[in-house]
């Protein structure tokens, strides 16, 4: 048996969309944040596995899912600021709940 | 044609990223779910060093399982009773958020059997990208080199810790 792009594709395929359904269901804005660590991840695996077996001379793609992985923990840093702040004003970080700047 | 032990590795590395992410969006508690997505971040760097990129699995177990995770676990205990459920999903929801799940499934699926010829290609032999390569790059302003990206990210990081103070910071 020979694993080829697309026995790695699909695991990563997989994790995007479990991404997905979590981003549209759940309501906490942690799990929705959750939802998108997956998504963000399951792209860093395609750009690895892109770089691997189409051009493995050049470290592009390694490069690419390295500064994906900075800019993922700062939004990730920020977006936690922000929750925390969110559940200080309004005791709840509930999507449904928070309607207070709705026009 | 891979060893038996590489297929084996494959294996275990990707039915645990298939189970542990669907783990991770359908248990109901919310620490579970952080716990869940820092397995699969687990079975993620163990797939880069599977494909033989160590310094990219490293970063990936200290940045995300040792950050990022940390980070979100603080912020559940800051803001939700750990022990309780998720409120129960309604029926509609669901519905809408399996209907995107298996269409965006579907169609990349579709996509990557169909119109694309490279899926079949098999794993090329590559010498290891090693700390010394991996630095010339990060440090060089040539072709294929990644210095200005690279300041790029530090300016952006320390907006970030700026941000971060001001925003969280009690009034």
């Amino acid at each position: 048996m020979d694993i080829t792009i697309l026995y790695y594709l699909v695991p990563s395929l997989i994790m995007f969309c479990c991404g997905v359904y979590g981003f549209i269901t759940r309501r906490n804005m942690i799990a929705m944040l959750i939802s998108l660590e997956l998504m963000l991840n399951s792209v860093d695996i395609n750009f690895v596995v892109f770089n691997r077996f189409l051009y493995p001379e050049n470290m592009e793609g390694m490069f690419f899912t390295l500064f994906a992985i900075a800019i993922a923990a700062a939004e990730t840093a920020l977006a936690i600021a922000i929750i925390i702040n969110v559940f200080r004003e309004a005791k709840n970080i509930s999507v449904d709940d928070l309607s207070k700047m709705k026009h | 044609m891979e060893s038996v032990g590489s297929i084996i590795m494959y294996l275990v590395i990707a039915l645990s990223i298939i189970l542990f992410s669907v783990l991770t969006v359908t248990t109901r508690k919310i620490l579970r779910s952080a716990t869940f997505l820092l397995f699969t971040l687990f079975a993620t760097a163990a797939l880069y060093f599977k494909l033989d990129y160590e310094f990219l699995g490293a970063v990936q177990i200290a940045v995300y399982a040792g950050g990022i995770v940390v980070l979100f676990v603080f912020s559940i205990f800051l803001t939700s009773h750990p022990g309780h459920n998720g409120a129960e999903l309604v029926g509609s929801k669901r519905v809408l958020g399996v209907f995107a799940a298996l269409a965006t499934f579907a169609a990349v699926l579709f996509g990557l059997v169909y119109r694309c010829g490279m899926a079949m290609a098999s794993l090329p032999a590559m010498e290891n990208p090693t700390m010394h390569k991996i630095g010339q790059a990060l440090m060089g302003t040539g072709e294929y080199q990644y210095l200005l990206p690279f300041e790029a990210i530090s300016v952006l990081l320390l907006a970030c810790i700026i941000g971060g103070v001001v925003v969280a910071r009690k009034r």
